[in-house]
């Protein structure tokens, strides 16, 4: 089985989640004998990527994969082989997408895939253009739509409608959530019938055995000790997380119970808003700002965590949550997160119901045998979520269109 | 008849900035004042060092010439004791030449709070300490008495004139601001109300403004500023009066104005120029108070600064970030004192240096004239956000100390 898999980034270049899924995807779908020609806009070595064939589809660096944006210079571009031309029609996305599409079409010449399995917007225009070409079935992998993006407000009027062709084109659709998928019914009009909910998972193998030393974070460790639970949110700080409703929630907890502190580890353009709105709020010594972070800062925010929780506005999936309870965290989701539907030992709220998720957090903070059941029956849970299961679902879809589409 | 008099007061200060001191940083190292990248102003030896070159050498040079010319020039300065400790550390001969002009007898020092802070909108006990140590600085270094006041940002209102009438000085410096003086001149001294001793100097802010901040400007109307024209201007407002206060930042000469747009040659060239005139002199401020008697009463029970159009405190404290971080500071001000603890109190008041919040300013996000002011951090945030950890790790060493609890979120 021959996979032609079209993403935007992997491990260790990813910005977010969908490199993270897209990597461990393909690894599960080789175990179970596919043959991956991934296809990425940049060049760079991916380490422990060796059961697929990475194909680069300009010589930008992964910092660039968005477009050089002007920043760069000319001796960057000599070093990695780029001539004038080429710095003016890699300047932004769109720019990039287009050679994208061009690799693609080069590539499917003399080498036909039994399908293609494109990751959102970023690569549906190469999807389509590939099925065009060698007549192959087209799965569109839905992570995230404009819509989710954009929070609640419109989004980009482009990009919804290169999401609304890739979706009429597509043979199936996957979506990684059944929030997912009631967007893409109802936004977009495409019949429930073509889409398949995969949810993602965790690989519990990468997340390794580690030891914590309560030394990254030793002041919030220190307030531990004195009886304060600590409230962590990981993620970027945009307008989709619903952050702002997470900080005055938070000013609304410490009305009722002041032993709490808020880790907002990562960061984005919501930053400064946040930072304002907790000193308006009169909770800015209790909200802790780490910057965007890596390694062992990563891990650590989530091993110092309480209550991990996810205030999302529109959430596909959210594998954060998975993260945080792989962790011993107890988890507080928001209804619009996709990963809600996969746990049970969790609570929910609406994402703007800030009185609610105040009472949530001050309940687990003030309920030591609520924590502590939370936490232990998570792990039940997620660790059944397999991405080989998800490998699975993948290959029936592959092997039921290869005989569906030779009518 | 007394001379008509210039009273050049100035006023030398460096705060001890904080460097990017992260929630790691936080609980495990507690060196919030040093930068180790010596290629950004959050450095304080870096700056120190530069400032130096630029105006402190330079111009204390081109004092000392001035004094030794002209018996009848004076000057005063207010030098605060966040940069003296950092002079002691990177520049030991700018003290030295500092030490030289007041022992010439001609240069007075003023006092303030040594810290360059605000703490007497917070705390009046913790002000009176800071305001002793300065003093007590003084007369090590300089061996004077100090016996004029003025306070951090040249903020001032009624309550501080009848403290400092009852803490004995006789004469304490503020901003000559025309919605206060209406139709009287700062050209004269005046008497703060409910006072029984004390005078009050009134900063000329436009012809101070004149050289602190339009000298350099080439879209001012007045570019180039000639020793001649502004001795005309002083003349001019001096006519029925006795007194030409200049108040203004000692960095004005060399590093606010650099020395190629001729500052130093200008202000040389100046003085001369004013004291060609036999009934033209300079007085120190004490001598200024001495030498005058009060015009009549002057009130300003709100608070006046000497920044901004708004002449008021909103830029240090205009914002909730601004006034969030204070709070927390000075609600630690019983606890950190009874540790007697000196490097741990000494943290704590190098954090109230008012540099701090004015960094943590986002009023001209909206004013549109970002320019104006000088700050090495990347935005208010980022200040805020490595101010708000310092903080939180002088509560870590106090609850280490006291061995029990008393640290806050």
């Amino acid at each position: 089985m021959n996979i032609l898999m079209l993403g935007w980034e992997l491990p260790p270049h990813n910005s977010g989640g969908l490199g993270v899924a897209c990597y461990y995807m393909s690894k599960a779908l080789a175990l179970k004998g596919a043959k991956i020609d991934f296809v990425v806009p940049y060049q760079a070595h991916h380490p422990d990527a060796r059961f697929m064939t990475i194909h680069a589809a300009t010589k930008l660096g992964p910092l660039h994969r968005n477009g050089l944006m002007g920043s760069y210079d000319s001796k960057y571009l000599k070093q990695i082989g780029l001539n004038e031309a080429d710095s003016v029609a890699l300047t932004d996305m769109r720019g990039v997408q287009k050679r994208y599409v061009e690799f693609v079409e080069e590539m499917v010449k003399n080498n036909k895939p039994d399908a293609i399995h494109a990751h959102d917007w970023l690569t549906m225009e190469a999807g389509m253009r590939a099925k065009e070409l060698t007549d192959a079935p087209l799965i569109v992998h839905v992570h995230a739509t404009e819509f989710d993006r954009s929070g609640e407000a419109f989004g980009n009027p482009i990009v919804h409608e290169i999401e609304y062709q890739g979706l009429m084109m597509a043979d199936r659709i996957i979506a990684v959530s059944n929030i997912t998928k009631s967007i893409i019914i109802k936004k977009y009009g495409i019949p429930a019938d073509k889409i398949e909910v995969v949810h993602n998972a965790i690989d519990v193998a990468s997340m390794g055995e580690h030891s914590y030393d309560r030394r990254t974070y030793k002041y919030l460790e220190s307030l531990k000790d004195e009886g304060y639970t600590v409230i962590t949110t990981i993620t970027r700080f945009t307008i989709q997380k619903g952050l702002t409703h997470f900080v005055r929630a938070a000013a609304r907890a410490c009305e009722k119970h002041h032993k709490l502190v808020f880790l907002l580890a990562g960061d984005g353009e919501q930053r400064d808003e946040l930072m304002r709105l907790s000193a308006e709020l009169g909770i800015s010594d209790k909200v802790f700002f780490t910057g965007f972070v890596r390694g062992k800062q990563w891990r650590d925010a989530y091993n110092i965590a309480d209550i991990f929780v996810m205030s999302s506005v529109s959430e596909p999936f959210g594998l954060t949550a998975l993260e945080a309870a792989h962790h011993n965290a107890a988890l507080i989701i928001s209804r619009q997160s996709g990963v809600g539907e996969v746990l049970h030992s969790i609570f929910r709220y609406d994402f703007w119901d800030i009185d609610v998720l105040a009472d949530q957090i001050v309940g687990i903070a003030t309920s030591p045998a609520l924590a502590h059941d939370l936490k232990a029956n998570i792990k039940h849970e997620y660790a059944r979520i397999s991405w080989s299961d998800v490998a699975h679902q993948c290959m029936q879809m592959y092997s039921n269109m290869k005989s569906g589409v030779t009518v | 008849m007394t001379k008509r008099g210039i009273v050049l007061y100035l006023h030398v200060h460096q705060p001890l900035r904080v460097r990017q001191y992260s929630v790691f940083d936080t609980a495990e190292r507690h060196d919030y004042f040093n930068e180790p990248d010596t290629e950004t102003d959050r450095n304080n030896e870096r700056v120190l060092r530069k400032v130096a070159d630029k105006s402190y050498r330079p111009m204390n040079a081109l004092l000392e010439k001035l004094l030794h010319k002209h018996p009848e020039f004076k000057v005063s300065l207010s030098i605060t004791g966040t940069f003296i400790e950092q002079a002691e550390k990177w520049a030991p001969d700018v003290l030295v030449s500092f030490q030289r002009l007041v022992a010439t007898g001609r240069v007075e020092i003023v006092s303030e709070t040594y810290y360059h802070s605000l703490a007497f909108f917070y705390s009046r006990e913790e002000f009176e300490r800071q305001v002793e140590m300065h003093r007590d600085k003084v007369r090590q270094l300089f061996g004077v008495e100090t016996s004029v006041f003025r306070n951090t940002e040249l903020s001032y209102n009624d309550e501080l004139a009848k403290w400092a009438d009852g803490y004995g000085f006789k004469g304490i410096l503020a901003e000559g601001w025309d919605p206060i003086l209406q139709w009287r001149s700062p050209n004269h001294v005046y008497r703060p109300p409910n006072t029984d001793n004390i005078r009050l100097l009134l900063k000329n802010y436009r012809l101070s403004d004149d050289l602190a901040f339009r000298f350099s400007n080439q879209e001012w109307a007045q570019w180039p500023l000639s020793a001649d024209t502004y001795s005309e201007w002083t003349n001019a407002s001096i006519t029925d009066s006795s007194l030409v206060n200049l108040f203004m930042d000692y960095e004005t000469f060399g590093e606010h104005q650099w020395a190629d747009t001729g500052i130093f040659e200008f202000f040389e060239s100046f003085v001369g120029k004013w004291l060609n005139n036999p009934d033209n002199t300079f007085y120190t401020t004490s001598e200024a108070i001495d030498r005058h008697e009060a015009m009549g009463e002057i009130s300003m029970p709100n608070t006046v600064t000497w920044a901004d159009s708004e002449r008021d405190l909103t830029a240090w404290l205009g914002n909730d970030m601004q006034q969030e971080a204070l709070r927390h500071l000075y609600a630690l001000e019983d606890q950190i004192i009874r540790t007697g603890d000196d490097e741990l109190i000494s943290d704590w008041r190098k954090l109230q240096t008012s540099d701090h919040v004015y960094y943590m300013c986002t009023k001209w996000f909206t004013d549109g004239d970002v320019h104006a002011y000088f700050s090495p951090y990347d935005s208010p945030y980022d200040a805020f956000l490595y101010f708000m950890n310092a903080l939180r790790d002088v509560r870590y060493r106090l609850m280490e100390y006291h061995k029990h609890g008393g640290l806050n979120g």
